[in-house]
């Protein structure tokens, strides 16, 4: 695990882990109305967990970003849907339809992407602020 | 050589601090969607107060007591939260983006008045 030292580390880390719940996004919304041979083979949707981490592992530093602990499936039940002409049916004419929310993902989407903006915009600004720093006293 | 130290350390320091602010807020900015937590702040005038050794109430005799020194000197606080969300989640972009855009223009106008100072001092020293 790398150290925090500056908020190059900080926003860095904390795009990269919205850019994992960005992909999980896209991942369930086009496993959106898959359908599956039986309710173990079918798709789950994903979410990813977030965790922060604190400069030296102190609860009150005073730098603190945000990792992807794990990404875990949802233990949501797939749609018993009656489709006997589906090539993948059971015996019974059963699909599994993935139980993927699509307003959810959406809702969620939106908001990872915000906040990907954001950390990208607390960068753009502090980059110039040193920038601005770095020519100190030749004006 | 002190006295050159002196005429910008106030600002200086100030510029410093307001950099330890920003990175604080670029982390409460960072930690936006993880559940549980919490937004953390600093006083800014009171940890520049400390800084440079004044208190607030100002002290006449030296028996009097420092008003700073009985509260611990920690200006990092957590944020009390307008309208706190169900994950335990206390940053809320609003805030934090209104702070964080006062702390840069604030960054900014120190840095203009060391700017100042800087050439300020390079005129006396070319003394044209």
């Amino acid at each position: 695990m790398s150290d925090l030292k500056n908020v190059f580390d900080i926003a860095g880390r904390s795009m990269a882990a919205e850019m994992v719940r960005l992909n999980t996004v896209a991942s369930n919304i086009a496993n959106a109305g898959a359908r599956a041979g039986s309710a173990e083979e079918a798709f789950r949707p994903l979410r990813p967990v977030f965790q922060s981490v604190f400069e030296g592992g102190l609860r009150n530093a005073e730098r603190a970003t945000v990792d992807v602990l794990k990404v875990v499936e949802l233990d949501r039940e797939p749609q018993r849907v009656h489709e006997p002409g589906h090539p993948l049916a059971d015996e019974e004419g059963f699909v599994y339809v993935a139980a993927v929310d699509t307003n959810e993902e959406m809702v969620d989407m939106l908001e990872a992407s915000r906040h990907y903006q954001n950390n990208l915009e607390v960068v753009t600004t502090l980059r110039t602020l040193m920038m601005r720093t770095v020519d100190m006293g030749k004006s | 050589m002190n006295a050159l130290k002196e005429h910008i350390s106030f600002q200086a320091s100030a510029l410093s601090l307001r950099e330890r602010r920003n990175t604080m807020l670029a982390s409460n900015i960072a930690n936006a969607s993880t559940p549980g937590y919490k937004a953390r702040d600093m006083d800014f005038e009171r940890e520049m107060s400390r800084q440079v050794g004044e208190s607030p109430v100002s002290t006449t005799k030296a028996r009097h007591l420092d008003s700073l020194a009985g509260t611990g000197g920690d200006a990092v606080q957590y944020r009390q939260p307008l309208n706190p969300s169900l994950d335990g989640n206390t940053v809320e972009l609003s805030v934090e983006q209104m702070e964080f855009s006062e702390n840069t223009l604030r960054y900014m106008t120190t840095l203009t008045f060391l700017n100042r100072r800087i050439s300020g001092l390079m005129t006396a020293i070319r003394g044209e």
